[in-house]
């Protein structure tokens, strides 16, 4: 896509009921569990999940982000990877406001 | 050539077969033909022993199973311990015995997801492939689970009778609200294998069933996510055992036997080792068992220098003996295999015109496994 929709800042994403996420030691990362299922994130992915909480905002989490990896260039990643979330089903918005 | 390495991943799939009971009479069924002679289960305690070795190795998926795991009156005790220490809990049912109160008291234990078996989109074949009268309640069981908000996964095991109602059995997991769809056409082992000759559908069959489920992947979306599995036996190449023998998944038996997949305790010469004589650290890591396989040491010619064996890892024990007798052959579904010949016999052989008439169905009943039994262990004269 040229010209993607700007994802909504001020809605708040979560993790969709049909996924639970959690930590897993034995293989050092998060990961997000389903019906029979089970996809290993990478430190980047876990990060951003961890704090799909449906209590911050989309902004918030960039926001936070950027202090977690003390960088100011990760807007467009954490965009991106929150729209492909969305389309997996991995997401969901609050409000009923899809980015 | 590369070597692949011999060590121990993770077992991250748990499969607790909790019983070999079961209400339903499946001629498919992926227990073993002489499960009659297991009779001591598990005790809820020795289970709750295997969860927490199971969940320490790192497994976190875990599947309750059988028979009919409902039969087991301590079901939401373990799912409870499960969910207690951390495992994503998939109950994997009939729905024989899955009732208001079970239901809620299954949803407070934290069970995580319930797939529920049909074995066909009609009452008819339904209820004459499972021996029982049990459609309605199978739909009765559907808007319980939907109605308690768990998601739910339908299965349906697809073979010579059933496949021409693909289109009718999608309908159904659409209409009762199943989440995801596993249409899983019969592998020939243990029950399968028995009736063979009735179950294996037609090239034909197959490729029509293949165009249907195409069709509606692209009118439904991810509303159903549909997986479709193919019968090995009109593959050229094979799949990889479990994702590999020993690499991700450990199934633990009723009795406490514990498998590299479902139907390993039908292979000769290998030694299953039991939770009630070692950990199941001891058992994933150190036992012959489940080192047979693993690595490439133990792979013939031609799956040796192949540049696929990293893909396949030589494809299927419990196929490979089977077909051949050699537990240790490249799987004959490959058509680099010198023994692929036995594949093309039975694809290309003549069949029954009217399978479960001129040839009937084995049905899986303690009756049938007991005879079968005795047949297997009659001397001979």
């Amino acid at each position: 896509m040229d010209n993607p929709v700007p994802l909504s800042r001020a809605s708040y994403p979560r993790i969709a009921p049909l996924y639970r996420f959690q930590w897993e030691a034995a293989q050092n990362a998060f990961v997000l569990l389903f019906p029979e299922g089970m996809v290993q994130l990478n430190v980047a992915a876990g990060e951003i999940l961890r704090r799909c909480d449906g209590k911050l905002s989309a902004g918030e989490i960039i926001a936070d982000l950027r202090v977690a990896f003390q960088s100011d260039a990760i807007d467009a990643d954490v965009e991106a990877f929150l729209r492909s979330a969305t389309d997996d089903g991995w997401v969901e918005w609050r409000d009923g406001v899809t980015p | 050539m590369n070597a692949l390495p011999n060590t121990a991943g993770v077992p991250l799939w748990m499969v607790a077969e909790l019983t070999y009971r079961c209400p339903l009479h499946c001629p498919f069924c992926s227990n073993p033909v002489d499960f009659a002679k297991v009779q001591s289960e598990l005790s809820t305690e020795e289970w709750f022993r295997v969860l927490a070795e199971a969940r320490a190795l790192g497994a976190v998926q875990l599947g309750l199973t059988g028979g009919e795991p409902l039969s087991r009156p301590d079901l939401e005790r373990l799912v409870a311990e499960a969910h207690r220490l951390g495992f994503y809990t998939n109950l994997i049912t009939s729905g024989v015995g899955l009732n208001e109160t079970r239901m809620r008291a299954l949803k407070e234990a934290g069970l995580d997801h319930v797939q529920l078996s049909f074995q066909d989109s009609t009452r008819e074949l339904n209820d004459f492939l499972s021996s029982t009268r049990t459609f309605e309640l199978k739909r009765r069981v559907a808007t319980l689970i939907k109605a308690h908000g768990f998601p739910m996964v339908m299965n349906c095991v697809i073979h010579r009778l059933n496949i021409d109602h693909v289109d009718r059995i999608i309908d159904l997991a659409l209409e009762i609200g199943a989440e995801y769809l596993e249409l899983a056409n019969t592998q020939f082992y243990g029950w399968a294998d028995l009736n063979r000759a009735q179950l294996l559908p037609t090239r034909e069959q197959l490729e029509r069933s293949e165009a249907v489920v195409a069709g509606y992947r692209q009118r439904i979306g991810n509303r159903l996510r549909i997986l479709y599995v193919i019968s090995d036996l009109y593959e050229t190449r094979p799949k990889r055992c479990m994702n590999g023998w020993g690499s991700t998944f450990m199934v633990v038996a009723p009795d406490g036997l514990v498998m590299p997949c479902h139907a390993a305790r039908m292979l000769p010469g290998i030694n299953l080792p039991s939770v009630r004589d070692a950990s199941l650290a001891q058992i994933w890591l150190d036992s012959p068992a489940f080192n047979r396989f693993r690595g490439d040491h133990w792979m013939p010619e031609p799956c040796r220098s192949c540049p696929e064996k990293t893909k396949d890892l030589g494809g299927c024990r419990c196929q490979a003996y089977l077909l051949t007798g050699d537990v240790g052959a490249t799987d004959p579904v490959c058509d680099k295999s010198p023994l692929h010949s036995k594949v093309l016999e039975i694809i290309n052989g003549p069949r029954p015109l009217r399978p479960a008439i001129e040839r009937p169905l084995v049905f899986r009943t303690p009756e049938n496994s007991s005879r079968l039994l005795a047949d297997a262990t009659q001397p001979c004269d």
